[in-house]
């Protein structure tokens, strides 16, 4: 018989002690799912959403990028000084001669009303306000036209109204296939266009605009611009809005105020951080807790199977094949959890993303990160429940 | 295989077994000197607290006595530490137990071949295909425990204690959980494997008539062996057992 020297070294390959260690999840498919499900929630979490914060951001960013950081927009108002409370009459063409202006627009209040017809009773003006702009705005706005088309040199004296998108909504303009009416002062005036929304500038999708030309000419338009809108070259934005006030309102520079709006989108996508960073705290609190489901699964499991653990060590299992064998089934109940958090934390994340239309974005991190975790997880919480088992007493272990 | 064994399978000398300590102190085992025969079927009986069990659990290494010695071969269990006993248990012992004690996760087969698994051993076809047949379980291989009969499990632990080829085969109690008859049929299988196989085989039990397949029948009383009897049958280890009451 074979002396203690000669017996062969105990061996449990990696094949079996996945085996050894799944044959318990299989043998328990309820309680498996179920303490599966806690590290699934936390794991889904983490990666919806990040997939999400990321996908959002990345529309968020698309946009920003569509619409050009370096659109700067020159008001009045804001200081305390002795000034009117207006832009001087020349502001526009001031702006547009800074050498790092590329392109200027304003636009001007005008002192009518509109509305839809004549039947609308006065004063019940929806919120929609009448302005004049120059011919350049869609340009330096980089706006589009939905219909028809904004004004040019050509129609620019005779008057013709484009209509914001919020605007045409409201008056029921889908498009210009029949010609097209609004009611302003006490004349119709044809519409020739409807513009797109305008995110750096959404005062304008309430407006009904005329050309500075007519307006000044058919209606009482104010003589200095309410805004004007610069676009600079890129890499000169600081320098550009720190000589704006001077240049646009030589007399009262401190009362122009300069903004940029892209800035207001900027700190959007800058929230969402401050949103994503919450979210995935919580995920990684049911993670945590995901984990200790997963250690008290195993304590039970450890004290049920008792019988079979002193079997096993009867028949000449060492005390390190017990341990892993438990190591190895808490590792494959997260692992398990964790592939179905995935799952669902992808599937949310496509079904969510290609709802807003946003391109759909799984940060290689989160997936990866997110199963590293799970087996990380699992390794920790069966550690304890793992030596717990190899301490058994063989003889103990089979009288339970 | 005959009544008159030739050699020493296992042996206990002076061995002694204390529970707890001072005035609590319980000698489960009081100083036993017993020895198996190799090819032999023994049987240990005596009544509940005699210390059966201990011993055979001493003897298998499932358990170290407090002092005294257990031989298995030339080898001192009662020196080996904690990886020596696996060992020991691995390569050189089969179980079978009162509550069947299968893995319920493994079907029959899986459970049969266990040991040789975790000895890491390759299993004998020829062998594994001749026990099977002999325990008639070769039908039910792909079975799950849960979906055996209770006489079906322990044939299933006999089988698997005899597919390793073991040294010596230690059994607890083994028809405790069953009917007489399907007793009957786990029994004349151990008989059977020790007559055919040249197995050795010790088994613990209360049952005088299970005690009767035996070749010999060793008595336990307060941890001490009192008698022994060779060739027994049912009815004379009866009468031995009516004693202890006394």
């Amino acid at each position: 018989m074979a002396s203690k020297d000669q017996s062969p070294a105990s061996r449990l390959r990696l094949s079996d002690v996945v085996r050894v260690g799944a044959s318990g999840p299989r043998a328990r498919k309820t309680r498996t799912a179920l303490s599966a499900l806690g590290i699934s929630i936390g794991i889904a979490a983490l990666v919806g959403v990040l997939g999400l914060s990321e996908s959002s951001k990345s529309a968020l960013l698309d946009e920003i990028s569509a619409l050009g950081t370096n659109l700067l927009t020159v008001e009045a108002g804001g200081g305390i000084g002795a000034g009117d409370g207006e832009l001087p009459e020349t502001a526009l063409a001031s702006a547009a001669r800074i050498p790092t202006v590329t392109s200027a627009s304003a636009v001007w209040n005008v002192d009518a009303d509109v509305y839809q017809n004549e039947y609308i009773p006065e004063g019940e003006t929806g919120a929609i306000n009448v302005v004049a702009a120059d011919v350049d705005l869609v340009h330096t706005l980089r706006g589009d036209v939905a219909d028809g088309r904004f004004f040019d040199e050509t129609t620019a004296p005779y008057p013709t109204a484009v209509v914001g998108s919020v605007a045409a909504e409201r008056y029921g303009i889908r498009d210009l296939d029949t010609p097209t009416y609004v009611f302003i002062g006490d004349d119709y005036v044809e519409v020739v266009g409807i513009l797109e929304e305008f995110p750096l500038a959404a005062d304008l999708d309430r407006s009904v605009i005329l050309s500075q030309q007519a307006a000044s000419t058919f209606f009482d338009a104010d003589d200095s611009p309410s805004t004007v809108f610069v676009r600079v070259l890129d890499g000169t934005i600081d320098e550009t809005r720190d000589v704006l006030p001077g240049n646009t309102d030589p007399e009262n520079p401190e009362e122009v105020t300069v903004s940029r709006p892209s800035d207001a989108l900027e700190a959007q996508a800058a929230a969402d951080d401050a949103l994503t960073t919450l979210f995935l705290g919580l995920g990684a609190v049911a993670l945590l807790v995901g984990g200790i489901g997963i250690a008290n699964v195993m304590v039970i499991a450890v004290i049920e199977r008792r019988g079979e653990i002193g079997l096993r060590r009867a028949l000449g299992a060492t005390q390190a094949h017990i341990r892993r064998q438990f190591v190895t089934e808490a590792i494959i109940l997260s692992v398990l959890g964790g592939i179905g958090g995935v799952a669902i934390g992808v599937a949310a994340t496509f079904v969510y993303a290609s709802s807003q239309d946003w391109r759909v974005i799984i940060p290689q991190e989160a997936a990866f990160g997110g199963l590293v975790g799970a087996v990380a997880i699992g390794a920790i919480a069966g550690l304890y429940p793992a030596m717990r088992a190899a301490k058994l007493a063989p003889t103990e272990a089979l009288r339970a | 295989m005959n009544a008159t064994a030739a050699t020493t399978a296992a042996r206990a000398v002076q061995a002694t077994k204390v529970y707890g300590s001072g005035d609590n102190a319980v000698h489960a085992l009081a100083g036993v000197d017993v020895a198996f025969g190799r090819g032999e079927f023994t049987c240990i009986m005596g009544p509940s607290g005699s210390g059966k069990s201990t011993l055979m659990h001493c003897m298998a290494g499932l358990d170290s006595l407090t002092s005294g010695q257990v031989f298995v071969g030339d080898l001192e269990v009662s020196s080996l530490d904690e990886q020596g006993l696996t060992n020991l248990r691995r390569d050189r012992m089969g179980f079978i137990f009162q509550a069947f004690n299968l893995v319920p996760t493994l079907s029959a087969e899986e459970n049969i071949v266990l040991p040789l698994r975790l000895a890491g051993r390759s299993r004998d076809d020829d062998w594994f295909g001749r026990v099977v047949d002999t325990v008639g379980l070769t039908e039910r291989l792909d079975h799950r425990p849960s979906e055996l009969s209770g006489g079906q499990q322990q044939r299933v632990a006999v089988a698997r204690a005899l597919a390793s080829q073991p040294e010596m085969i230690f059994a607890d109690e083994p028809t405790g959980n069953l009917d007489s008859s399907t007793g009957t049929e786990i029994l004349t299988f151990m008989r059977h494997a020790v007559d055919v196989f040249d197995q050795t085989i010790v088994m613990v039990t209360h049952d005088p008539y299970a005690a009767a397949y035996a070749h010999r029948v060793v008595f336990l009383s307060d941890g001490m062996i009192v008698d022994e009897m060779r060739d027994p049958d049912g009815d004379r280890v009866l009468d031995r057992m009516k004693q202890f009451g006394k």
